[in-house]
């Protein structure tokens, strides 16, 4: 008997993209150079965070035509985003076959209180998370692999850290406690009970990791591998660089081989300047893209 | 033929990017020793190699970069046993029919990637291999290459609808699917079983 889109299969597909790098894309020549530089998959979108992030405005679903472009260009998994709460974008990106869904905080939300129901969609989701609970509430509603936040488009990776530590610090946390204690910490997470006790059993997410928001040099990457995450998304830190085929390789080989600080000092020459990045403390509060998602 | 007791064997799992942790923590189950391996040096005292899935475009690049890729062809010359899964059986290959990549070619298989469709059209199905013994296996298929034509050498394992997914040629076995995302270790076994004879 065949099953297709199975959770193993879908989670199946995240396992396959560890240790590598997902680069923002919004053209089919970027998409070449993200595969030419070996990033595992690409992220099709109509503009980088950082750019949505300058334009202001209502943040959509790339344009079909574009993410058919992407698609066709490379042979490496293409990923989209849709608006969270948004199923009938996540229902188009599935009829054009992209192979992820990332119902991404970066786009402007279409519900203010509900997710995407990702158990309907055959498709596999991404989700962002900031934390332990977040990342559990977005596993309930189906996901098959979880990101950090992080801050997107700033190129500041201190969120990204945040978020990564905080999901450590309370998976360890969780470790500890004996069972009687498990519903009371599902309430304090605010996450499905089942999740919070599978968490315990085998320590670690029950799924793959990635880093995001605001990676933009190799040695981001190297930093964010090193707190445990199984790989990283760079967003606006490639293609706003001001060389972004060096840059794009460097960072895949700072994943590769984050334990070899040597190598990663070698990489990181001659890739030119990175994005400018942003100071978060000077973004508005109502501007921050992490806290959209609930 | 000599056989070895598996606690003194090292299997190296090709730890460039992938499904490295999975092959590792069925290789220390079946009870041999299992060592990531990053750089070239590392290949230094191993009784068998596993390419792990993943990207194959991205690996395919890291191995050229990094210098494995006469390495591990004299490994394979020396009779070393090489245990490929989905990218790790592109990487093994000697043609791939669609798009271009760096490659071992060190089996006489054509491999068509992506060969079931996009994500969307990824499967589990019952196997049946004749040389594992047992119950069928559970074939979980991501994104899975086919193997389109085999040499003559090439000794065919299990297919699905007539199209090879497993096969072995000497020291070399190759699976479009991922045993090691299930909880089966007989694939596992039979390769160590190889390394044993080796």
């Amino acid at each position: 008997m065949v099953e297709e889109s199975t959770v193993r299969v879908k989670r199946g597909l995240a396992e396959m993209l560890k240790g590598g790098v997902i680069m923002d894309v919004t053209t089919s020549e970027q998409a070449k150079i993200a595969e030419d530089a070996g990033a595992v998959a690409v992220m099709a979108l109509e503009r980088v965070p950082a750019d949505i992030r300058a334009a202001g405005g209502v943040a959509r679903m790339a344009d079909p035509v574009v993410i058919q472009a992407i698609m066709d260009t490379v042979t490496i998994p293409v990923m989209a985003k849709a608006r969270i709460g948004h199923f009938a974008e996540a229902q188009a990106l599935e009829a054009m076959g992209v192979d992820y869904v990332d119902e991404s905080e970066v786009l402007t939300p279409a519900d203010e209180e509900n997710h995407i129901n990702k158990w309907d969609f055959k498709v596999p989701f991404v989700c962002g998370a900031r934390n332990l609970g977040e990342a559990l509430r977005r596993l309930g509603e189906g996901a098959a692999m979880i990101r950090t936040k992080g801050e997107a488009g700033t190129g500041n990776v201190v969120e990204a850290v945040r978020h990564a530590r905080t999901i450590n610090r309370e998976i360890k946390w969780v470790s500890t406690l004996n069972d009687d204690e498990l519903m009371a910490a599902a309430k304090e997470l605010r996450a499905p009970y089942e999740l919070v006790a599978e968490v315990k059993k085998i320590g670690a997410l029950p799924v793959v990791n990635f880093a995001a928001g605001g990676i933009a040099t190799p040695a981001d990457a190297a930093l964010m591998m090193f707190l445990g995450v199984d790989g990283v998304f760079v967003g606006s830190g490639i293609f706003k660089s001001d060389d972004p085929p060096a840059r794009a390789k460097a960072i895949v080989e700072a994943t590769t081989h984050y334990t070899d600080p040597k190598l990663v000092a070698e990489v990181s020459k001659g890739i030119g300047t990175a994005m400018k990045g942003l100071e978060i403390s000077e973004i508005p509060e109502e501007n921050l893209l992490q806290t959209r998602g609930w | 033929m000599k056989t070895r007791p598996s606690k003194e064997l090292t299997i190296g799992v090709l730890a460039l990017q992938g499904a490295v942790r999975e092959h590792i923590r069925m290789l220390e189950r079946c009870g041999v020793k299992a060592r990531e391996i990053k750089v070239v040096s590392q290949l230094e005292g191993i009784d068998g190699l596993i390419i792990p899935g993943g990207e194959s475009t991205t690996i395919g690049k890291l191995i050229v970069k990094y210098g494995f890729v006469e390495p591990i062809k004299r490994l394979a010359e020396s009779g070393i046993p090489i245990y490929g899964t989905c990218a790790g059986l592109i990487l093994i290959g000697e043609s791939v029919t669609r798009g271009e990549q760096p490659l071992l070619n060190l089996m006489d298989i054509t491999v068509e990637r992506n060969a079931f469709g996009r994500q969307t059209e990824s499967f589990e199905t019952d196997l049946k291999i004749g040389t594992l013994g047992g119950g069928p296996f559970k074939g979980v298929f991501i994104r899975a290459p086919l193997i389109e034509k085999t040499g003559q050498e090439v000794d065919v394992m299990a297919d699905v609808s007539g199209k090879p997914v497993m096969a072995r040629q000497r020291n070399l076995l190759v699976t479009a699917f991922h045993p090691e995302l299930t909880d089966d270790t007989r694939i596992h076994d039979y390769f160590i079983g190889m390394v044993k004879e080796a």
